[in-house]
């Protein structure tokens, strides 16, 4: 039993500790959002409409007929095409240094990039994961793939 | 009976095995100035750089990696659904002043006109105005100078219909003149506001 209650406790501070850092800047904002698109965050599934932030943690995830297009603080866009999941692991930018960090996982469907001032200021600060590869962006536009969840 | 339900799952396993293997798929685009960066490749062991437009590799299951050219059409047949809803690229003005003053230059209330019509057309357009002074002045004065030019430009931006909430506005006095001069040098390029729409 007070396992359970230490588990709860942190559970509870960890989900505080990370809505404060969420309610501080957005990572990015939903510019576009087309049929059924959802940001799942901390359990709870919410509806990407256009103008919704996008934070460290969020899962964006697009319906059959659904797309979505995120502008991120960066610059960095980044779209998504039906049946597409993609993580958002980590996002990190200082807007005067342009230092950062980007990690991102597409779990399924299908993903354009094109990149912004963090993967131009340093070199693979970032990363988008698929089930199978890292791929690291050396500051270029390109599409990924990612076959179905196995 | 039995002997037709064992084939029948035989028969679903050969067909699963035949379906093609799982795999994970980049390919990387050219540039709209026809520059290509490079993306590498980890499937866990070794890296493979891909450098050139449309070069493609896919991995499998396994962590195989195989590498292939393909072609603009492909990709917009393939990725076109991704590719359509990728936000527009973020664009940039700048607007100058009069000297000593947040009153815009002639040519740039015209410019100002083409940044407005830039963010109507935008969804959910965003912008950042930083404004900027030259050097002639003290830097104190300098600094609220700029601040009050990028806030003159906020304030046309939400009289033309922008979104309060997503409009900010700040000054960097003479800290970042676009032409560097000596201390009270007057410049009238360095008498600017620029404007990020997103």
């Amino acid at each position: 039993m007070r396992q359970v209650c230490v588990r709860i406790a942190l559970a509870v501070t960890w989900a505080l500790a990370a809505h404060g850092a969420g309610a501080a800047e957005a990572a990015g904002i939903v510019k576009i959002a087309e049929g059924k698109v959802s940001i799942e965050r901390a359990g709870s599934s919410l509806p990407a409409v256009p103008g919704a932030a996008v934070q460290t943690a969020d899962t964006i995830v697009t319906g059959e007929n659904g797309r979505c297009g995120i502008t991120f603080r960066d610059n960095s866009l980044l779209s998504l095409g039906p049946n597409s999941r993609l993580v958002v692991n980590d996002f990190r930018f200082d807007s005067t240094t342009h230092e950062g960090g980007f990690d991102s996982t597409l779990k399924q469907g299908k993903l354009a990039v094109i990149s912004g001032k963090i993967a131009k200021h340093a070199r693979d600060a970032m990363k988008v994961r698929t089930p199978s590869s890292i791929l690291g962006v050396r500051g270029t536009e390109f599409v990924v793939e990612a076959a179905a969840a196995r | 009976m039995r002997t037709v339900r064992v084939a029948t799952l035989l028969a679903a396993a050969i067909l699963a095995g035949c379906a093609a293997v799982p795999q994970d798929r980049v390919v990387l685009l050219p540039g709209p100035d026809g520059k290509v960066g490079q993306i590498a490749v980890n499937p866990g062991s070794s890296e493979t750089v891909l450098g050139g437009a449309y070069a493609s590799a896919t991995v499998d299951a396994k962590g195989k990696l195989a590498q292939a050219q393909l072609n603009s059409s492909q990709i917009a047949q393939q990725f076109g659904d991704a590719l359509g809803a990728l936000p527009p690229r973020p664009k940039s003005f700048t607007l100058y002043f009069e000297l000593d003053s947040d009153q815009l230059t002639p040519a740039s209330a015209e410019q100002a006109q083409a940044a407005l019509a830039e963010i109507a057309a935008r969804p959910i357009a965003d912008v950042i105005v930083i404004g900027h002074t030259d050097r002639t002045g003290e830097l104190t004065y300098n600094d609220a100078l700029s601040l009050q030019r990028a806030e003159v430009v906020r304030d046309k931006l939400i009289a033309a219909g922008g979104d309060p909430a997503r409009i900010t506005a700040t000054g960097r006095g003479e800290r970042e003149p676009l032409v560097p001069t000596d201390d009270e040098v007057p410049e009238p390029k360095n008498r600017r506001a620029e404007l990020s729409v997103r």
